[in-house]
């Protein structure tokens, strides 16, 4: 079993799918020469050219909606925006032409497109490069909405993407790039369900992309002091599985969601809401929200740590939770 | 134009001490660009500026000792360490910031223009953006706004050949900026932009023209970075020659040489500029190292104005 990055996952991923299927080409800002802002297309530009791996000007509304375009006219582009906070410029081709064309069009065009993005915060970029937006496209229907917190998501999750007749938004946390695990597999990654990413008995702690961490690491403090968590990994925003979320609750009694975006109107308020629709009782306590601080992404480090969940935040949660 | 280049080269070493973290974009190069354009402004006019704003920030008056403390995070910043190298804002000075969304302050500008000329202020709106930003739709919307609505704003765009690692030919059809402006009855300059006195020139001759009625000016200044794009950037996408070739126009010995061959500058009046230099990023250095963090409980101020009440639960 090998370990790679999660930034290495993602380029085999793309170099994977490149030659697998010449339809696929990579477009986006500074994918090609500069080799990917966070470095992930590395060395494609050499291995596929510049039609495969095309730089495109500074233009997110413009080549976001040309990848849509591609996708209707036979191609299956992946389409790489920098950063979420970018994709703001590009939300009306997303929104009002990707995730609609098909319904609109009673079914008769489909835009098999995928667009990969990078998300969160931890680097002190603050309040134009760090926020956590894909809650907000989660609530699009349309969309197919993935978080790959692992290296195996990172290297399996591109493909079946492609293969989805529909867009689908891949979201990686910016954190995660340099991060290793090992490689267990490249086939047979779903895109579709969430993980139990540990498995426990008195309490479900729900995550994904960026919290899968602080979710692992509050639930090793929480062994210490004799609490057995769950861990679950969201892995698929939109549509969610609840049915994993319900059956684990079913058995831990208790639900803490972790989630980066902001907690109104979030991810996290929807994860919430299905625990207590569908799952009430189930519960032997009101679920718990762990999120980030209610403001646009501070610089300075203390106070970006502050606004950020931390593993001692969802411990505390889960502490107050009693039981 | 010195004492931006010695400021922004103890920025990096403040980063390679972690004392500055984050995005750190240096404008080194491209110090006769802010300040040429600054001579141009009174004090009332407005200034809308990138996360390449160091420059802007310092030529245009903002104290070093407050730009410092809030690359470094502290609350004696000019944004509380809120913003950071990329965001800095001062309204004392009406600089409307240290945007990092490409493109995203000309539309601020035009707006800023639109209130002074609605109020029948005669004043100008300064916005600096670089090349990369011509390609945004925001700068073709500005564009037409500003002149369709013959509003006071200043474009200023820093040419400096690159968007991170895309050359401007590679991104542009049509790499002449000043077509660009003019296609929207725009007047527009090419400038030597690292020539301090082109570039004040051109931005004396614009902002008059400005005051006087003539709706907005572009000018395109003709530059180029030394560094790379951020701390973070390997910088593979240029050749070193023609690095080193754009060095032998570095502004700050240029204008060195003007002035010490018109004789208005010795030998000596250079070291007593570098010594008082030093010796004022020295103080803003130890200012900012003994500035202080923000209370945690602060944390969600201004996220709603205080006046109106505070926090939303
Ligand atoms: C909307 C948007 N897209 C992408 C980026 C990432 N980015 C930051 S700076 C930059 C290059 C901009 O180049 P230019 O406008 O020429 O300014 P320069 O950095 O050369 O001063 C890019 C692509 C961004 N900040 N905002
Ligand atoms: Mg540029």
């Amino acid at each position: 079993m090998s370990t790679i990055t999660y930034r290495e996952a993602m380029r085999q991923a793309l170099r994977d799918a490149l030659t697998r299927d010449e339809r696929v080409f990579l477009i986006g800002e500074d994918v090609g020469r500069y080799g990917g802002c966070y470095a992930v297309s590395l060395g494609l530009l050499e291995e596929f050219g510049p039609e495969r791996i095309r730089d495109a000007p500074l233009s997110e509304s413009g080549f976001v909606g040309a990848g849509i375009g591609a996708a209707l006219g036979g191609l299956r582009p992946i389409v790489e925006i920098m950063t979420v906070n970018f994709s703001l410029l590009a939300l009306d081709q997303i929104v009002n032409n990707a995730a609609t064309l098909l319904y609109m069009s009673g079914g008769q065009f489909n835009v098999p497109l995928v667009i990969r993005m990078t998300t969160g915060a931890g680097r002190q970029l603050a309040a134009q490069h760090s926020h956590s937006l894909e809650g907000w496209y989660a609530h699009v229907p349309g969309l197919r909405i993935l978080a790959p917190a692992t290296v195996d998501d990172a290297r399996g999750m591109l493909w079946p993407s492609l293969e989805d007749p529909d867009p689908v938004l891949i979201f990686e946390h910016g954190g995660l790039y340099s991060s290793e695990g090992a490689l267990t597999g490249t086939d047979g990654v779903d895109i579709t369900s969430a993980a139990v990413r540990r498995p426990g008995n008195d309490v479900t702690i729900v995550s994904y992309g960026g919290t899968l961490r602080i979710a692992l690491s509050a639930a090793e403090q929480l062994r210490g002091a004799g609490v057995d968590a769950e861990v679950i990994d969201l892995r698929c925003l939109r549509p969610l599985d609840t049915a994993t979320i319900l059956a684990s609750v079913a058995h831990t009694h208790r639900a803490v969601v972790v989630d980066e975006g902001w907690r109104t109107g979030g991810l996290s308020a929807e994860v919430a809401a299905r625990i207590t629709e569908e799952a009430f009782y189930d519960l032997d306590a009101p679920v718990a929200r762990v999120c980030s601080a209610e403001v646009p992404m501070p610089y300075a480090k203390h106070l970006e740590d502050a606004a950020l969940p931390q593993p001692e935040r969802v411990v505390a949660a889960v502490r107050q939770m009693g039981g | 134009m010195l004492r931006i280049r010695r400021f922004e080269e103890r920025c990096v070493e403040l980063y390679s001490r972690t004392a500055i973290r984050g995005f750190l974009h240096l404008g080194i190069g491209e110090e006769a660009c802010a300040v040429g354009l600054m001579q141009a402004l009174t004090p009332a006019d407005a200034v809308v500026s990138t996360y390449r704003e160091h420059g802007h920030a310092l030529a245009r008056g903002i104290p070093m000792r407050a730009v410092l403390a809030e690359l470094e995070g502290k609350l004696e910043g000019t944004c509380r360490g809120r913003g950071g190298s990329m965001h800095i804002f001062d309204s004392a000075t009406r600089f409307y910031g240290g945007n990092a969304i490409v493109g995203g302050g000309l539309p601020l500008a035009v707006g800023l223009a639109l209130a002074d000329h609605l109020q029948g202020r005669q004043l100008v709106t300064a916005c600096f953006f670089g090349d990369g930003a011509v390609a945004e739709g925001e700068f073709h919307e500005s564009m037409n706004l500003a002149a369709l609505w013959h509003l006071p704003v200043l474009f200023c765009c820093e040419n400096n050949l690159y968007a991170m690692g895309t050359a401007l030919a590679r991104s542009e059809s049509e790499t002449d900026l000043t077509l660009k402006a003019s296609s929207y009855r725009v007047a527009s300059w090419p400038v030597d932009g690292m020539d301090v006195g082109a570039v004040e020139d051109a931005a004396m001759h614009a902002a008059e023209a400005i005051r006087g009625g003539a709706g907005p000016h572009f000018l395109e200044l003709r530059t180029y970075r030394f560094r790379a794009h951020s701390m973070y950037d390997p910088d593979r996408y240029r050749d070193k020659g023609e690095i080193e070739g754009w060095k032998h126009r570095d502004p700050i010995p240029l204008t060195a040489a003007r002035l010490s061959d018109q004789g208005l500058m010795s030998d000596e009046a250079l070291e007593r500029i570098e010594a008082d230099i030093e010796a004022e990023i020295d103080d803003a250095a130890a200012f900012a190292e003994a500035g202080t963090l923000e209370d945690l409980a602060d944390l969600e101020r201004f996220v709603v104005s205080e006046a109106a009440g505070m926090g939303d639960g």
